[in-house]
């Protein structure tokens, strides 16, 4: 399931739902993303997240998708929010709910890398020095690629 | 044809949208770029490296030899930074 929102969301409720009523689910992963009070060595006090109506649910969608075509998952879940946001604010839930905890975590993991690289969203922070946009980093689409390799597919 | 900006691109160009009439001549992503940082208004500033300015049509990512046609959706913005 994809929900893009403004709004903040409840972890344990998030989490509870996520398997309830399905017996098979053995384990459940998950990443939360928070906004740091540092970013490019500034301090920063806010950051706000711009995103594309549309394509980003589109993406979302998309890498779900190719996330239960690669591991036995029960249930997924991606909420990303947008909008102004402080230090300790969440900002993303990935959760990923299967049998065992190999699939789970491993697609915990891609879907969060995925997601960096893939869903259209920027952040722009405001610092003492005024606001300013967040670059891409290198090391996003060098986590990107390790999905590709096909390394995990050999250790299943 | 709509044109949609996000991101560092809306704020330099200073529009998060215009309708754009392609001249006939315009058939793909890297003629429709060309085309737009001829009009002014910021856009040759903002479009001139094409390494950080990556373009979606009908919402999924494509490289400058993609086609664009009147009636497609067409965002230009720089690298995503979510999550």
């Amino acid at each position: 399931m994809i929900r893009v929102q403004r709004e903040d969301f409840d972890i344990g409720v998030e989490l509870d739902r996520l398997a309830a009523g399905n017996r098979r689910i053995g384990g459940i992963a998950s990443f939360i993303g928070l906004v740091r009070d540092l970013g490019g060595g500034e301090r920063v006090s806010a950051l706000t997240l711009e995103h594309y109506p549309g394509m980003t649910e589109k993406k979302l969608a998309e890498i779900e998708l190719e996330a239960h075509r690669r591991w036995p998952l029960d249930a997924t879940l991606i909420i990303h929010r947008y909008g102004r946001l402080e230090p300790g604010d969440r900002i993303v839930l990935v959760a990923t709910a299967s049998p065992h905890r190999e699939a789970a975590l491993a697609a915990c993991h891609f879907l969060i890398d995925w997601l960096k690289t893939d869903a259209p969203f920027w952040k722009s922070e405001e610092t003492p020095q005024g606001d300013r946009w967040v670059e891409a980093r290198p090391d996003d689409d060098a986590a990107r690629q390790r999905w590709t390799s096909g390394r995990e597919a050999e250790d299943p | 044809m709509k044109i949609l900006y996000f991101a560092w691109l809306r704020a330099r160009i200073g529009c998060a949208e215009e309708e754009v009439r392609l001249p006939p001549q315009v058939r793909d992503v890297a003629g429709m770029l060309d085309w737009l940082r001829s009009r002014g208004g910021g856009r040759a500033e903002a479009l001139q490296n094409p390494a950080i300015v990556h373009v979606a049509v009908n919402q999924d990512y494509v490289d400058l030899d993609h086609p664009v046609r009147e009636g497609d959706e067409v965002a230009i913005f720089p690298p995503v930074t979510g999550g």
